[in-house]
Order: structure tokens, then sequence, then C-alpha cells
């Protein structure tokens, strides 16, 4: 066995202490917020967001489910667009990386390329959103939802380059032979074998729609067609009662702070319940995308 | 298999290829057209900032005012201001981000216990999947004037309480340790999958010719990470005159009270597009920014080139 040093001890306790700290800061506010989304009006107008709230009560959820009309058809929105959207765009995404990846193309680096320059240089927000709305007719729409965020330069190289290091070209070239058509061999070869990228890429994406409130800001003013971010801030940004100016609120029965921390607890609850167990797909997208070709 | 017909210089036209690959290039059919209509149409429509725009005509039917708009934008005394705002902000963010990320990397690598490594990985990740709507009405929870509890330890330690709606200078301090608390996290793994990827007969070399734990992250680790640390700041430097839309609306909204310290290029053409409509802002705002961002990628590029041929993005 090793003899451990004194730097040994200094370094554990250094990293102990630091890391500890910021763990302590990054749980602290998800900690208050579902704590004090149990907390009485009176209690959170009076002392704030309390990780052991002061009066205990269910009235925000209560309230929330009285009338789950508003979140609940936000919910739906999210999930469809989400849902559609990562089917579209991750289909897309590998096809388009995988014609990259074939070296029969001449001009597959042209191609990646025409890709490419969009990052490099955009049109800017002015004229994407006239062009959007005037030339395209995609205001209120939920098609402008799903497209809008659907492609990403970065998600298409990052496939490319996993399925060029992680399948032998020689397997392509025996599918060929073996009279396998193009779309055959992506479909039957490449995507089966590209699963463990599938899965980190999706998801990234998926969060990319879950999270998306800027389209609906930008092109719906419809309110039965909100996604649940876009609900959320609009219900979140409604000015907030400062304690001084509302001593007679708490005598009102409807909640309205802890109402809000319930809704961002009910929009946010399942990503964050999710997110234990989906995270080893997320850090190993993040390694994918960091192997350079 | 059909083979490619070559020319006599041994090229192939593009006619050429898409005849013997027709199936391949289908395949490629669905994103370029796509990217045609979602970010090459646009491209077109930047000529809008030489127009006097009105909806109706439309871009392309408006009428052309030549400068008018840059000089409108420029005399307005925002051009400076936000072009400043921007520039410095992205450059702290990116040194919070790399020196941050790197920092918790390797005393994460160090700490013996895996069960801590594990749930400090996962609890410092947590951010990057919350959005900016929510995180900004925690941050205004937790910075509250009366109860927040910020202002709460503040008054322990006899400080005057700080009110974030009205004060514009706390946010050149708060924007970048949010944008830490946001990203960290994300850019630990990154660094930390790097660190894992090291050789480890350096470090048994380093360990058996009685380096400290110090030394050895002095005069190992933090070279090698270099390549690492100099692609993200290539990546970030590209896009310096493009700000996070996302935090800075959600955080600051419309607060004219904090604007001279937090309003940035995003911002400005959001405001001006959205709330006044007021194309001709809008769009030299945007104008400007596309063109100083192309620039500053293909000159940073370039020198990169010069340098190391292996760093360039392109």
């Amino acid at each position: 066995m090793k003899v451990k040093g004194k730097d040994w001890f200094l370094i554990q306790i250094l990293a102990y202490v630091f890391l500890g700290i910021l763990t302590i800061i990054a749980l602290y506010p998800f900690a208050c917020l579902f704590t004090s989304s149990f907390s009485s009006e009176h209690a959170m107008i009076n002392y704030g967001m309390r990780l052991i709230p002061k009066e205990f009560s269910l009235d925000a959820y209560r309230t929330v489910f009285k009338r789950p009309e508003q979140i609940g058809k936000a919910y739906m929105v999210t999930i469809g667009v989400t849902v559609i959207g990562t089917g579209i765009s991750l289909f897309v995404s590998s096809m388009t990386a995988y014609v990259l990846f074939r070296k029969e193309l001449y001009y597959r680096n042209q191609l990646a390329f025409i890709l490419y320059f969009t990052e490099l240089f955009n049109g800017g927000l002015a004229s994407y959103y006239i062009i959007v709305c005037k030339n395209l007719h995609l205001k209120n729409t939920y098609l402008v939802m799903i497209l809008v965020p659907l492609f990403s330069v970065f998600n298409i190289l990052v496939l490319r380059n996993f399925i060029k290091s992680s399948i032998p070209y020689s397997l392509i070239d025996s599918s060929r032979i073996d009279g396998a058509s193009s779309f055959g061999i992506f479909f039957r070869i490449v995507l089966p074998l590209s699963k463990p990228a599938l899965a980190s890429i999706g998801l990234f994406i998926a969060l990319g729609y879950w999270n998306d409130w800027w389209t609906a800001m930008m092109f719906v003013e419809k309110k039965n067609m909100y996604p649940l971010q876009y609900t959320l801030y609009r219900m979140l940004s409604t000015a907030q009662i400062s304690s001084a100016a509302s001593e007679n609120a708490a005598v009102i029965n409807t909640p309205t702070e802890t109402l809000k921390l319930a809704m961002t607890v009910v929009a946010t609850g399942p990503i964050i319940f999710l997110y234990p167990f989906v995270q080893k797909y997320f850090v190993a997208g993040i390694t994918i995308g960091s192997v350079k070709e | 298999m059909k083979n490619k017909q070559k020319n006599q210089r041994g090229r192939i036209t593009l006619w050429q290829d898409i005849k013997a690959n027709k199936m391949l290039y289908l395949m490629f059919l669905p994103a370029f057209v796509w990217f045609g209509v979602f970010r090459y149409y646009p491209m077109a429509g930047i000529i809008v900032a030489f127009k006097r725009f009105n909806y109706r005509a439309g871009i392309f039917g408006s009428p052309w005012n030549g400068f008018d708009n840059f000089a409108y934008f420029f005399k307005s005394g925002k051009a400076w201001l936000v072009t400043k705002n921007t520039i410095l902000y992205n450059l702290v963010f990116l040194a919070v981000y790399i020196i941050g990320a790197t920092l918790v990397a390797i005393l994460l690598s160090e700490v013996g216990n895996k069960i801590f490594r594990k749930l400090t990985q996962t609890i410092l990740f947590l951010p990057y999947f919350v959005s900016w709507v929510v995180l900004a009405s925690l941050v205004y929870r937790v910075f509250d004037y009366d109860t927040g509890i910020i202002n709460m330890i503040r008054g322990f330690f006899s400080l005057d309480p700080l009110n974030i709606s009205t004060d514009p200078k706390v946010w050149r301090i708060l924007l970048p340790v949010l944008y830490g608390f946001k990203w960290i996290g994300y850019g630990s793994i990154l660094f930390l999958s790097a660190i894992m990827g090291l050789d480890r007969s350096c470090y048994e070399a380093a360990e058996i010719d009685g380096a400290t734990v110090f030394q050895r992250i002095r005069y190992i680790t933090l070279p090698l990470l270099r390549p690492t640390s100099i692609t993200l700041i290539l990546l970030g430097v590209g896009k310096i005159m493009r700000g996070d839309f996302d935090m800075f609306y959600q955080l600051i909204g419309n607060n004219g009270l904090l604007m001279d310290s937090t309003d940035i290029i995003d911002t400005l053409v959001f405001r001006s597009l959205m709330g006044n409509s007021d194309f001709g802002m809008a769009s030299s705002a945007a104008f400007y920014q596309s063109i100083l961002c192309f620039v500053i990628i293909i000159t940073v590029n370039n020198l990169v080139k010069k340098v190391d041929e292996d760093s360039a993005l392109f």
C-alpha cells in the first residue's frame, strides 16, 4: 500500500471543503423551492423562501390542481413538441451525419461546410424574425415550435465523429457488396450501432425542446398554444408582491407567491426527477463531443 | 457497383457525384432544405439593415435608405455601450467557466471517496438542466431585499442589504457568478474526462520521483489540459459578440434601471424589434453583430492556424 503524505491529506481536505460548499450552493435554491412550495402564503410573504417552512400548507397545490386546464394544456404542447421535434431531429441529424461520413461522396466536405458556415455567419435576429413571420407565415403555429430549434450543426458533426470512430468502414463496403442500398445500410447497420450516441444526443435535443421558451415568445401569441416554460415565465414575471405592500394579502385566500413556487415545481419536477437516471447519457454526450476528428 | 467516372483531370463534377450517389444526396436533402430556409434565407434578409422597413412590403419590397439605420444606431449612443458590455461579459464568463471548471475537475479527480465524487458531480451538473426561466425566479427569491438568504447573511455581518432590482453595479459581479452556477458543472465534466484520458505513466513516474500532489497538478495536469482549454477559449472568443440572451433577458427583463450595466447587443435588438417595433435600430444592430462576429471568427482562426494548425476550428 502506498504511503499517503501530508500533501495528500491537504488536497483531500481542500477538495471536500471546496466541493462541499459548491454542492450546497447548487442544491440550496432547488431544495428551498421544493419545501417552500408547501409553505402557507402568509409565511411565504413574511419570511420568504425557507428550507423549513414556518407554516405548512397544501393550498398552492390545491389551487394548481383545482383548475388544471392551463398547465395541463401547456404540458400537452411541450410533450408533443418535444417528442415530435426530438424524433425528427434525431433521425434527420443522424442521417445527415451518415451522409457526411460516406467516403463515396466526393463533395462530402463541401456539404459539411455548407452546414458549418451557418455557425460562422447568420442573418441576425431582425431578419430572422421577419422571414419566419412574414415570408414563411409560421406565426402562431405549433409547427414553428418544432421547426425553429430543429437542427444544430454541432449535433450533426458530433454524430458524424461518433460514426467515424465506432463503425469500421469495411462493414459499409461489405454491405454494399451484398447489395444493400445506402439507406438500408444507414437504417439497418449504422443506426443500431449508434445507439449510445443517439441516446445522448437525443436527450440533449429533448432538453432543448423542453426548456425552450424563446420560440414561443417570438412567434406565438395565442395563449392556449403556449408551451410549459413560456406559461411559467408569463406567470412568474407578473409583478411580485413585496412583503411591505401586502401586509393584508395574507388574509386573502388565494395563494399567489406559493402558487408560483408550486407551478415551478410542477413544471420542473419531471426534469429533476428523471435527471439522476439519465445523467450518465448526458455525461457520455459531453464526452463524445470532445473527441476531435 | 458502378464506378465513378472521373474526367481527364481526375476531378469529379458535382453533377457526376450526384448521379453516382443519388440516394445519399437524397438523404442529405431534408437537412439541406432546413438550413436553406432557416439559415441561408435569413442571411439574404440581412439587407433589411439598408432599408426603411415596412411590414406590409416585407424585406425585399421595402425601399432602400442607405446607411440611415446605421447612422441612427451609432448616434443613439447605444452602440458603444452594448458592444462594450457584450465583449466584457463574454470575456469574464469565459474566464469564470474555464478556471472554475478546471478547478472543480482537478479537485474531483483527486477526491478519494467515489460516492462523494459521483454525488458532487451529479449535483453540480443540475443547474444546467433547469431553464433560465426557473433560475431567474430563484435568483430573485434568494436575493430578496427583505427575506432573501443572501441579505440575511449580509445582515448578520452588518453589511447593507443588496437590492438587485434597482442596483446596476451588483450585476457586474452577479452575472458572472450566475453564469458559473449554471455552467461550471457542465464544463467540469468536459475537463474531468480530459483528465481521465491523460497518460497515467506520467503520474506514476512523478510519484516515484517524489513529487507532491500539488507539483503533479502544477507540472503535469495543468499543462496537459492546455489543448482542451485552448479549444474552449477559441470557441468562446469566436462567439464574443453573441450574448447569452436567455440569461440576460430572464434576469434583467426590461428593467430600465439596470440597463446601463447589463444591456447587450442581443437584448437591444430584441427590445427594438418586439418592444418598440424599431426595425431600423434592430436591423442595423443585428447586422453590425453578424459582421463583427464573422470577422472575429475568421481572424481568430487564421491566427491560430499560423501558430498551431491542429488547434484551428476549420
